[in-house]
Order: C-alpha cells, then structure tokens, then sequence
C-alpha cells in the first residue's frame, strides 16, 4: 500500500497486530477456538473501507498467514481474497445490517473461510480434522461486535477514511 | 499451490518470505524472552545452589554412562569390524531453541531458531534430550520449520531394540502417540519395547530412541496387529532441541580414541558464537 491516503498506518498496524495474535502462544485448549482474527480485521476493512482494502489485500495477509502458519503456500491467500471479494460485493448491504445480523454474516464469511482452508487440506491428502475444527467461526462470530465496535472507534479515532 | 506441495518450486521463495514474517514471530517471542530473563536474574542463591547441585549430581552419573558407552563402542567397532562391516559414528550436533509460535493447530510442526545461515538443511533430523522429535521441513535464512514424527505425514523407520524387528511408524495426529501398523499378528513386539530409528532410509542416525511400545493388541480377523507407542522425545514439552548432521565417514578402530569428524561444519563450529554451542555426540 502506498502512503497516499490517510491512516494507511493504522490498517497495516492493525493487519499486523491480528497476525501477532495469530501465532501468540496459547494454552493448548484455547488454540483450538482462537477466532480467525485476520478474517475478522480483513473483513472490517472491507466494509468499511472497500475503495481501499480488497481483494489483494486479503491475497497479501493470506500469504503471510500461510507463512506464519506453515501451511501450504497460497491456501490462506486464496481463502481470503474469495472471503474478501465476497465482502466487497455485498458490503453496501452488509454495512446496514444491525450488529448481530452482521455478526451471521461474518460466521457464514469466516465458515466459508475455513472450508476453503479444509479443501485445500484435504486435497493434499491430510486427515479430516475433528468436529471442533469450525469453533474459531463461532468464537470468530461472538468477538465481531467487540472488533467491530474496537476497529470503528479507531477509524473514527484517526479519522481514516 | 501445486507447485509448492507437488515440485517444491517455492521452496526459495518462501526462505526469502520467512525473512518478512521474522520480526512477527521474533514479537510474539519476546514476552517470554523477557519473563525468562527476570526470572534468572531475579532467581535466588539458594535456587540456584540448589539447581547446581543436581546438576552436579546428573553430571556425575552421565559421566560414568558415557565411560561405559566408550568401551563399549569400541567393542561394538571391533566386532563389526570382524564382521566387515562399517559403522558410522561421529555426527555432528547444534543446539536450537523451539520459538513461542503456535502454528496451525492441526499440523504438529515447531519453529526452531536456526536456519540456513546455521546450516540446516531440509530433511534434517531433530532430536531432544530423550529421543527423536521429527525432520525440518522449511529452511529460511533466520529460522527454520520441523515437522514432529506424531503428524499424520510422517513416517519414521524403526528397529524394536530387543530383537531387531524393523517396522514404521507413523504419525497418528495425536502428541503422544504412533502408530504401527504393518507387523504382523505373530511378531514379537511386547508393550514396553523401546524402538529406535533403524537408519534405512537415511534420513535419521540409526540408534536414537524413537518411542516405547505402549499397547498391543492382536485382533485374529487381521493381518496385522495394532500396535500403539509413545514417543519418548517429549515432544510438547521441550523448549530446547539437536539438530543432528548424520556422520558419513565409516570409522576405523584406530580412529575412535581421536575425534573423528570431516564434516565441514567443524570450522563454523569454531567460529560460531557461544550460545550456538556445536558440540560432537561423538562420546
């Protein structure tokens, strides 16, 4: 991203910060529902800013995920631009939702998220994961209104736009 | 995608990547680094003089092992040689730490913090005090990935230590488990067994622990038993981990009471700086 609008900072601060938590080291059952936080800060972005975060975005943060997390080169990037286009398509409708449609609408991006995760994981041969694999979607739903409500004060805060 | 799982096309450039997501994982480490650095500095004489003495104490016994071990391996050479086969001592060891990165949940891999300025090559393996933890898959310049012998992609080569028997053992997904799956219903294999690496293959040294043999379970309508172990490396739970470059020079009798290592990594060991101890297993 090139430094011509304001508060450029502020997204790549808050693009780095979800990546931080997303290898923070946890306890071990705290692991298995720790919420997509990329996802949810990428599609925040998109909503709220869709001019400027989108599609290539989100294809950027999925290979530094996809780095991060030592799986297959591109399947993160390519979960999160789809997530991403999506987000773009829909978000005039989505940004009028109130805040708890909003939040099913971020569960159905982020299941749809890590079931393209999934199938890339599967085709390489690896085993189905057990049933607790799709928590980090619900978690990832519960924490929306907080990141929501979190990420707007700080675009208010810094006046990005 | 194809290319990097299929032809290992990205593997240059997902080193060269490593570099930018390095000061991420270096940030996330950092709340440990600091904590473990009061604690040292905050640990009390009596701590201290405690964790001396029993660190005298297992010194002392590990010493008198490896007196043994000495005769022994060069009896062990002897006989060998009687036989006239070559056996491959001398192998060449780092120390690495395990770095505070949780990574994908699903996959038992470990970020260790050593890459390829330190030598580490894909393939490697990687042991910790008690046995073998798995082989580092991803080598970028500052830090490297190893994937654990519990994930479901591995597969290691074994020898049961009593008798011999050589067999798999896979990964199961699980940490504390492997899996046997291909000996057969009247194999000698009795829980309790240790297995260690068998060397065929060539990837890992022969002789290092692997897992003992936890449950055995002889089902008549199958060909194979179901045999369950557990690793002996504790693989969770150590922050501290070998890499192992496996000797290739066959050592003569005459050789053994020298050091015996041609491996050019010896002069970087020289130079490397202290905290990045290059030590020999060569006892």
């Amino acid at each position: 991203m090139l430094a011509r609008h304001r508060g450029d900072g502020v997204i790549i601060v808050t693009f780095l910060t979800a990546l931080l938590l997303t290898i923070v080291p946890l306890p071990d059952w705290m692991r298995y529902i720790r919420p997509d936080w990329v996802g949810l800060v990428l599609i925040y972005w998109c909503l709220a800013l869709p001019e400027r975060v989108g599609v290539s975005t989100g294809w950027l943060t999925g290979l530094l995920v996809d780095l991060l997390t030592g799986t297959l080169l591109g399947q993160h990037a390519m979960a999160l631009t789809i997530v991403a286009y999506l987000t773009l398509k829909f978000h005039q409708r989505v940004r009028l939702f109130p805040i708890w449609q909003q939040a099913l609408t971020v569960l159905v991006l982020l299941v749809l998220h890590q079931l393209l995760a999934l199938w890339v994981s599967r085709f390489i041969g690896r085993p189905a994961p057990p049933w607790y694999y799709w928590a980090p979607s619900f978690t990832g739903m519960l924490c929306w209104p907080l990141i929501y409500l979190f990420l707007r004060s700080l675009r208010r805060g810094f006046r990005v736009s | 995608m194809t290319l990097d799982h299929r032809y290992n096309q990205l593997d240059s450039l997902r080193a060269s990547l490593s570099v930018v997501v390095y000061p991420l994982q270096l940030a996330v480490e950092l709340p440990g680094t600091v904590t473990s650095w009061f604690r040292e500095s905050l640990a009390t004489r009596r701590q201290l003089q405690e964790e001396n003495a029993s660190l005298q104490t297992q010194l002392l016994m590990l010493k008198t092992h490896s007196q043994k071990l000495q005769s022994l391996e060069v009896e062990n050479i002897r006989l060998r040689e009687l036989l006239d086969s070559s056996f491959e001592v001398g192998e060449k060891v780092l120390v690495a730490e395990l770095m505070v990165a949780n990574l994908d949940p699903y996959k038992h891999q470990v970020l260790i913090n050593k890459g390829e300025l330190d030598r580490v090559y894909p393939g490697q393996p990687l042991l910790d005090a008690e046995g073998v933890m798995g082989q580092v898959v991803h080598v970028g310049p500052y830090t490297s990935t190893a994937v654990l012998i519990t994930d479901t992609s591995h597969a290691i080569p074994v020898r049961v230590n009593r008798n011999g028997i050589r067999t798999i053992a896979l990964g199961s997904g699980t940490i504390n488990r492997l899996d046997l799956p291909y000996l057969p219903n009247n194999a000698d294999v009795v829980p309790g067994d240790l297995l260690v690496t068998s060397g065929l293959g060539g990837r890992f040294p022969p002789g290092y622990p692997v897992a003992v043999v936890e449950a055995v379970q002889h089902d008549p309508g199958r060909t194979f038993a179901n045999i369950v172990a557990k690793p002996t490396a504790k693989l969770d739970r150590s922050s501290e981990v070998l890499l192992v470059w496996p000797g290739k020079t066959p050592v003569r009798e005459s050789d053994v009471s020298v050091h015996v290592d041609t491996d050019p990594a010896e002069d970087r060991a020289a130079a490397a700086p202290p905290d990045t101890q290059a030590a020999e297993a060569n006892p």
